[in-house]
């Protein structure tokens, strides 16, 4: 459903990312409608595996917009992200029209001459058909608008976030041979980080900060509900009081929404209908990334399964 | 409403959260947006638009709980913000008679001849009580309070603009007229001192706090770290945490400053043989530039060992900026201890080093023997070395020739020493036979003269 209607509030959001199978906190609901509203983009801080990236997508999914995804990594510069010219075209173009050069400039006498002839052609190849639109400038010509999602800002350089601002706080870009090029209609933008070194404040300023946490048990146990139909009642309580509980243990990788849904998968596939003891800990592997994770975990196993196992104590 | 949030900006600022003039608007337009009907939902809509970290975060929520908390809550609200705005702009109608001599209006109660206030209390109206008391605090403005000191100051403006003046003589007519009333009336007016008091320790909470704070961090900069207290070493510590972050971030960026220096002919004119040597292409010598090296010598001999302690606590939390750090503790004989620090906890550290060497009396001539024979090679022509240490020799021999020698292998010599200037050369201290072998000598007693002298030496390499 293409919906270029505002959002009109902040249940519809939360309807609205349900309907694509998301499921939004008060806070991620919030800041979407926000986003919307004001007109800023959302810097989205949180643990790997919370949904960071997936809400850019959902978000795509439910107004009926193009996602573009820009991946930043280290030495990720104005080229890649914004434009570049193509130089290949613009060498074959004056290959190909050597020949009408030399007629159009053949009738002037002196060198002087030539060039005015030259400069009358006004910048032929530094004209918007050389240009190679990167994600950024991509995002800004869309006619109906999108979703752009600037994926773990954090990788980046410093110097590439101050490339950033300009689009950021005016959806424009300055081009020197072209002038500035305004946003069609403004894109929705999500930038992501994992908060591996702080960025700066004149990026923060010009976004709303939502962080994004574990969620609540009850959040939770609907998440994996919506991602993985399977999962009996039973289960579900289970696996998230389970994994709640493996939280607090102090690990390497704390396991996250999405291994939680993993999980549930795996557990799905293998037709379990109650967390079972020797189920866990063959299926430890898909919750914790690190050897040293699974031997802090393993003797806690029977504790937990019996926990978790025991209606009422949580959720 | 409005001025509501921007009383809200303040004590956010208070808390320590940077609220910029841009933010406030952005601020003021999303809550325009979302009402303030919901007061869960204008919570996330702050939270979002002016925290821009999660310490931040943290901090505005609790700022937020505060604020819109009210020590006397007015008995039925379901709008804690409307309700408060609608209650100030009442009380100021209502407390400005009350501050001007409490003109007597009687609304046919039992003691016509009382005071606004008097009747306020006795009546016990609490919706108008906490009105009046709103009133008070915006005339005594009482968003101006910074320090805990001005705390009596804004609680006796509060009782004045409240009527006190006017109370105090209904009072003293009530005990002769009628001493069971009065004696209602006094115990009323103490319930109201409470929550006076209480308003002011609120208003200094929301925004008083930053300000108390920087007081703090002010005077810990300029306490000498030799005769810190028990309590304030935790707070040091957090102090010398942060200003290596400081450094950090002034010095960690990579320096794209221009770096070209002369023509490289050589290499011009091997890049050019092909066109015959005519330089088409350029070659450039480019400067380098040294990270910073650095051998710390630290006397860890009683009176000094405290200053060793923030040293090195500081020069180890600038990773980010100095390549090599070497630390070196000694007091009769000196050890290398950059493992030591490298691998544990400060606190572990410090006193696994204290035992190794503490505690001995010092011996500069015997240490400063002990690293020329063992560790003179890790001084380098891009070395600093400093030495932190009193120079106080005991009478032994200083060995003012070693040096000597390391001044001359390293770029910089520093010698950083706790004590006064005017201290210097009396007794057993040798400073000024030192200093002739030192580019520097400067005293550093305290973290901002410590923040001054790593500055420095970072900058030389910049």
């Amino acid at each position: 459903m293409t919906t270029h209607m505002p959002i009109e509030s902040i249940d519809a959001v939360t309807a609205g990312l349900a309907s694509v199978g998301y499921i939004a906190s008060r806070q991620i609901a919030t800041a979407v409608y926000l986003a919307e509203r004001i007109e800023k983009p959302i810097l989205v801080e949180g643990p790997a595996g919370v949904g960071k990236t997936e809400l850019a997508k959902a978000l795509a999914k439910w107004r009926g917009l193009r996602m573009i995804r820009m991946q930043c990594y280290e030495g990720l510069d104005e080229a890649k992200a914004l434009y570049e010219w193509k130089y290949a075209k613009q060498l074959l173009y004056t290959q190909i029209l050597k020949d009408k050069l030399g007629e159009v400039l053949g009738g002037a006498e002196t060198l002087a001459g030539a060039l005015d002839r030259l400069h009358d052609f006004g910048d032929v190849f530094f004209s918007k058909e050389f240009v190679e639109p990167r994600p950024l400038l991509q995002a800004l010509e869309q006619p109906n608008g999108c979703v752009l999602l600037v994926d773990e800002i954090d990788k980046s350089d410093a110097e590439f976030e101050s490339l950033l601002l300009e689009i950021l706080s005016d959806y424009q870009v300055s081009i020197p041979e072209l002038g500035t090029i305004s946003a069609v209609v403004k894109p929705l933008v999500l930038l992501t980080s994992n908060g591996e070194r702080d960025l700066s404040d004149a990026l923060k300023r010009r976004c709303l900060h939502l962080h994004i946490g574990f969620p609540e048990q009850k959040l939770e146990e609907r998440i994996v509900e919506s991602r993985v139909p399977g999962a009996s009642q039973v289960l579900r309580a289970q696996l998230v009081a389970f994994i709640n509980q493996v939280r607090a243990l102090d690990l390497k990788k704390l396991p996250s929404v999405s291994e939680a849904i993993d999980w549930a998968r795996v557990l799905v596939l293998l037709q379990s209908t109650e967390l079972d003891h020797e189920t866990v800990k063959d299926t430890l592997n898909v919750l914790l990334k690190y050897e040293a994770d699974i031997e802090t975990t393993t003797p806690q196993v029977a504790a937990f399964v019996a926990k978790a196992g025991r209606p009422g104590m949580f959720g | 409403m409005r001025e509501e949030l921007h009383r809200f900006f303040r004590a956010a600022r208070g808390a320590g959260v940077r609220v910029s003039p841009a933010e406030s608007i952005d601020a003021m337009r999303a809550v325009a947006d979302v009402g303030i009907a919901d007061r869960a939902i204008l919570r996330d809509t702050l939270l979002l638009t002016l925290a821009k970290s999660q310490e931040e975060k943290q901090a505005l929520g609790d700022c937020f709980d505060l604020f819109f908390s009210h020590p006397e809550p007015p008995a039925e609200s379901e709008n804690v913000p409307e309700a408060d705005a609608t209650g100030a702009s009442d009380a100021n109608d209502a407390a400005s008679p009350a501050g001007a001599g409490g003109a007597p209006q009687d609304g046919g109660s039992a003691s016509p001849e009382l005071g606004e206030l008097a009747q306020m209390l006795l009546s016990q109206d609490r919706n108008a009580v906490a009105a009046a008391l709103s009133g008070a605090a915006n005339a005594a403005a009482l968003s101006d309070i910074r320090y805990f000191t001005q705390r009596g100051l804004f609680q006796s403006r509060m009782m004045e603009a409240l009527g006190i003046g006017r109370l105090r003589d209904d009072l003293d007519q009530l005990k002769a007229a009628n001493p069971a009333e009065a004696e209602r009336l006094s115990g009323l007016l103490d319930g109201l001192r409470d929550a006076v008091r209480e308003r002011v320790s609120q208003a200094l909470l929301l925004y008083g706090r930053e300000e108390t704070e920087n007081l703090r961090h002010e005077i810990l900069r300029n306490a000498p770290l030799a005769r810190l207290e028990r309590r304030q070493v935790e707070q040091m510590k957090l102090l010398i945490r942060a200003i290596a972050r400081r450094l950090r971030e002034r010095y960690s960026k990579p320096r794209k400053r221009q770096r070209r220096g002369h023509l490289d002919v050589r290499r011009t004119m091997r890049r050019n043989a092909a066109w015959g040597g005519i330089p088409f292409l350029t070659a450039w010598k480019r400067r380098h530039r040294d990270r910073p090296k650095i051998v710390a010598l630290c006397d860890v001999s009683g009176s000094v060992a405290q200053v060793s302690d923030f040293f090195l606590l500081l020069i180890h939390s600038l990773h980010e900026v100095v390549d090599d750090v070497r630390s070196f503790a000694f007091s009769g004989h000196l050890i290398e201890v950059s493992d030591i620090l490298d691998k544990q906890e400060p606190e572990a550290a410090m006193r696994e080093i204290m035992a190794k060497v503490g505690f001995g009396s010092s011996d500069y001539g015997n240490s400063f023997a002990d690293f020329e024979k063992r560790w003179l090679r890790a001084v380098t022509p891009k070395t600093t070395v400093i030495v932190l240490g009193d120079a106080r020799t005991n009478k032994l021999d200083p060995r003012t020739d070693i040096l000597r020698t390391i001044s001359e292998r390293a770029k910089r010599v520093v010698w950083l020493n706790p004590e006064g200037r005017m201290g210097w050369g009396w007794g057993d201290s040798e400073m000024f036979r030192y200093a002739p072998f030192c580019n520097t000598v400067r005293q550093c007693a305290t973290a901002k003269q410590l923040e001054r002298a790593v500055s420095d030496i970072v900058a030389a390499y910049q």
